[in-house]
């Protein structure tokens, strides 16, 4: 046996005589090389979807999504904003003396909804020409954050004397606001944002009173991604003849024993709403489920189609490598008669392996940033990162190697008499 | 000839089962992949009104002006003063007005739960607008509409759900706080996407509304849009304290549809939107030139991106499969032809023209291309029940395999890999006869 050193070395001499016989199959070479850069090409965006995609869709909403549910209620017989005031107040009360109950309160959106939360323009100037900060914002009262389970980074909760009640046409005054810790930094990059006074719609000051860690908007879409995280809490209870939502927090292990308690909790105080028990009482998980569901299913596609195209080209490999493999057992034959060992036979259609897959990545590389740009000019898709292009490329050297490997070792295990055997 | 080719292509295909085998499960799963994604792409693309969809039309005026509205471009609904103008003026054969709205159905049996219910607030054109089936009754008149009657049309599942499916005209039902007479109960009817439902471009697949109410009625019970309501691009929301001043403002939340059955009514008609814009500006409620558009079903669709993104992109992935897989089967086809150099010399030898050659590498390549229709049409079947895991439940469902995809499917499978075959056909037609004889002999 000879040394590793000197075994590579051989292997680079074949180079010439590797290259002189892939020019006599010229077509198909071209056809494995073309097959590689293509299935290269697809399986690195395919796999950069894939990302951004899992990336997107695992984001935390901030909140104790394990222990949350929501009930989106409706009220019966319209009634007017005094009642329905009243009525929230009443099943806020009766929610949150539930056993099993950790908090509990109303809004008029909530996270991984899909939509419908409220917009609001902040400025930190009253008659601000430049652009206003936008962010997604909730009402909420003192309970909201130990219902959502989020901490305060800084400053304080609000008073249950600072919430307001508002009709739907209503303006929200709110004289204190509390942000996510993503906004702060964006309002204000330079200092501390606690304390501050903002100014929301229509010029109305706030005090910034308390900042918390994360806490996602409504919109799980793509429409607001850059603000996702950039929420407002602003004091209120929207008594809206339309209906509120009541999110509920259970205490650990109680989750499905009050999703299906609560609502007929509810019906007991009072009959005039519509909560349908299949559709109108949601946890959490099933909301993620949900809302990312086109984001899960895009994913899903675009692995099984790289497991797919790896196979197939795997499979096409193999299929073209037996085929040389049987076209050459003469030659082989005769290698092996004037002295060839079998590694030597392994080695050669190793290294033609490797030679036209290389081929194959550096054409698939430009066809693959190509049809990067394409679809970042049809989609909203980032700039693919050169190195899932090294990834699919490392994983189709590797996928050719393991291809090749068993008609390279039927071409191994030619014996040299067969130089002396016409086909 | 052809049975001996079959017979040949046959014996082939069992000589050599590896490689048969491996074109025949490329061709498949290309295949299969190609059209299942082909039968969601065909069911959300599909054009929801074919015979009438030249000639309805969406009209947008621009009422935000250049520094609210999205660049450059009017909204997509009208304020309550344009869209009432545009029924007033009934300048098209037809004009209806569309919004969604909810209300709570309280049933006559009090021991039943009263529920909620989508619907729509529409003016009388809207049913012979989109051509809408009746089941029992019709529409109301326009009559009705200045009255401001209570009377509704009530979809088949409703009648089913309240009257058991009998012909309910005539009876009254309570939604809300109001009684209501029914006038007429639909047919099955839920067009996909849900074209005419403006407000809801966004929701195109949406399940089907159960009611239509007069425009003119819900607007006096302050009934708001439920899906849509914008007063900018910009989300610099006017104080609306309340219901009138709603409909004084200049917020976009009422869809509009004309139907102009020629060219040229169409063209007289966006002149008129012209020409109303440009009034709007003389009396100083624009402060800017008119800015309208006049778009067909077709182009609306295209606007509002209804073909879902995950739809068009799940179709570019798969046909760039089959093209990989189609390359595989080229140089797969090369190789199994070409192994077969000797015998196409002997055959050419004994006189076997070009043509015969052709014609008997072209049967093989048909054979292994139906066998690959076989399996797609199998992986597709199988595909279809997997849809629901890769689309939101209401595309998935809008995609079904019907007789003219089991076609298509094998058509696809017979002609992409007669394609594929055609250069290793044409390589294997080249062999030399005299040139294989010596070498081989």
């Amino acid at each position: 046996m000879s040394s590793p050193l000197t075994q590579r070395w051989r292997y680079v001499l074949q180079v010439r005589p590797i290259l002189a016989a892939l020019r006599r199959h010229r077509m198909a070479t071209a056809l494995i090389v073309l097959q590689i850069a293509l299935t290269l090409a697809v399986v690195s965006n395919a796999l950069f979807i894939v990302q951004t995609r899992v990336i997107h869709l695992s984001r935390p909403t901030g909140t104790d999504e394990a222990h949350l549910f929501v009930i989106r209620n409706g009220w019966l017989g319209q009634p007017d904003v005094p009642h329905v005031d009243a009525q929230m107040r009443a099943d806020l009360t009766t929610l949150r003396h539930l056993p099993g109950v950790r908090d509990a309160f109303a809004s008029e959106a909530y996270p991984l909804e899909g939509g419908w939360g409220g917009l609001v323009l902040i400025k930190l100037r009253p008659n601000q020409a430049t652009r206003p900060q936008l962010a997604i914002s909730y009402f909420a009262d003192e309970h909201a954050l130990d219902t959502f389970g989020i901490a305060l980074l800084a400053g304080r909760n609000f008073r249950a004397d600072e919430i307001g009640s508002l009709g739907p046409y209503d303006k929200s005054m709110s004289a204190v606001v509390i942000i996510t810790r993503d906004l702060a930094g964006k309002l204000f990059p330079a200092g501390p944002a606690l304390g501050r006074t903002i100014y929301l719609n229509d010029d109305a000051p706030a005090t910034i009173i308390g900042i918390v860690d994360r806490l996602e908007g409504a919109y799980v879409g793509s429409t607001t991604r850059s603000i996702d995280e950039d929420t407002i809490l602003l004091p209120a209870r929207l008594a809206s003849p339309d209906g509120t939502n009541y999110l509920v927090r259970a205490q650990p292990g109680q989750l499905v024993a009050l999703m299906q308690a609560a609502p007929k909790a509810l019906a007991a105080q009072s009959r005039q709403r519509l909560v349908d028990p299949e559709r109108d009482v949601i946890s959490f998980a099933q909301l993620r489920e949900q809302g990312y569901a086109t984001d899960r299913g895009v994913a899903i596609m675009m692995a099984v189609v790289c497991v797919l195209l790896l196979l197939a080209t795997a499979g096409g490999v193999v299929g073209l490598s037996s085929f040389w493999v049987s076209q050459r057992r003469r030659q082989i034959g005769v290698r092996r008669a004037l002295g060839a060992t079998r590694g030597d036979i392994l080695g050669y259609f190793q290294t033609e392996n490797f030679l036209i897959v290389s081929g194959g990545v550096v054409l698939g590389s430009g066809l693959g940033v190509l049809a990067n740009v394409a679809l970042m000019r049809q989609y909203e898709l980032a700039r693919m990162p050169l190195w899932l292009l090294a990834v699919g490329a490392v994983l189709l050297w590797l996928l050719g190697q393991l291809a090749v490997l068993g008609p390279a070792r039927r071409a191994a295990a030619v014996p040299p008499v067969e130089a002396t055997r016409s086909v | 000839m052809i049975r001996y080719y079959l017979d040949m292509a046959l014996r082939s295909c069992r000589r050599s089962k590896a490689l048969t085998a491996l074109v025949i499960v490329l061709m498949g799963c290309g295949v299969a992949s190609c059209m299942v994604t082909w039968a969601v792409f065909r069911a959300t693309a599909a054009d929801p009104i074919p015979w009438k969809s030249a000639q309805l039309f969406v009209p947008q005026i621009d009422n935000f002006g250049p520094v609210h509205d999205s660049k450059g471009e009017p909204p997509i609904l009208l304020s309550y003063t344009d869209a009432r103008a545009i029924l007033h003026a009934a300048q098209a054969r037809r004009q209806a007005l569309v919004y969604p709205v909810k209300v709570n159905v309280v049933p006559e049996d009090v021991q039943r739960q009263p529920f909620m219910q989508e619907g729509d607030a529409v003016s009388s054109d809207f049913f012979a607008m989109f051509d809408v089936p009746f089941r029992f009754g019709s529409g109301w008149s326009v009559g009705d509409d200045d009255h401001r009657a209570a009377v509704v049309v009530i979809s088949r599942a409703l009648n089913q759900k309240l009257f058991g499916g009998g012909n309910s005209v005539g009876r009254q039902i309570h939604l809300d706080r109001h009684d209501y007479r029914v006038v007429g109960v639909l047919d099955d009817w839920n067009p996909q996407p849900r074209f005419f439902d403006v407000s809801s471009a966004g929701f195109p697949f949406s399940h089907p509304r159960q009611f239509y109410l007069p425009f003119s009625r819900a607007i006096d019970l302050h009934k708001a849009n439920t899906s849509n309501f914008y007063c900018s691009a910009d989300t610099s929301n006017p104080d609306l304290p309340n219901w009138d001043a709603v409909l004084h403002s200049e917020c976009a939340w009422i869809g509009a549809w004309v139907e102009l059955p020629t060219r040229a009514e169409a063209g007289k008609y966006l002149q008129f939107l012209h020409n109303y814009a440009a009034e709007q500006q003389r009396i100083g409620r624009f402060s800017w030139p008119p800015n309208v558009r006049l778009s067909n079903v077709r182009q609306w669709l295209g606007l509002n991106h209804v073909v879902p993104q995950a739809s068009k992109l799940s179709l570019i992935v798969s046909c760039s499969f089959l093209l990989i897989c189609l390359v595989n089967v080229v140089g797969l086809m090369l190789a199994r032809f070409m192994r077969r150099a000797p015998e196409i010399g002997v055959r050419r030898a004994l006189g076997a023209s070009r043509a015969a050659i052709y014609g008997q590498f072209l049967t093989e390549a048909a054979v292994v291309g139906l066998a690959g229709g076989a399996l797609g049409l199998l992986l597709t079947a199988l595909g279809m029940a997997g849809v629901h895991l890769i689309f939101e439940p209401q595309i998935a469902r809008l995609a079904q395999l019907d007789g003219s995809l089991v076609l298509l499917t094998v058509v696809l499978a017979v002609a992409t890999t007669l394609v594929a075959a055609i250069y290793p056909t044409w390589r294997a037609a080249q062999v030399q006869p005299a040139w294989q004889l010596k070498s081989n002999g």
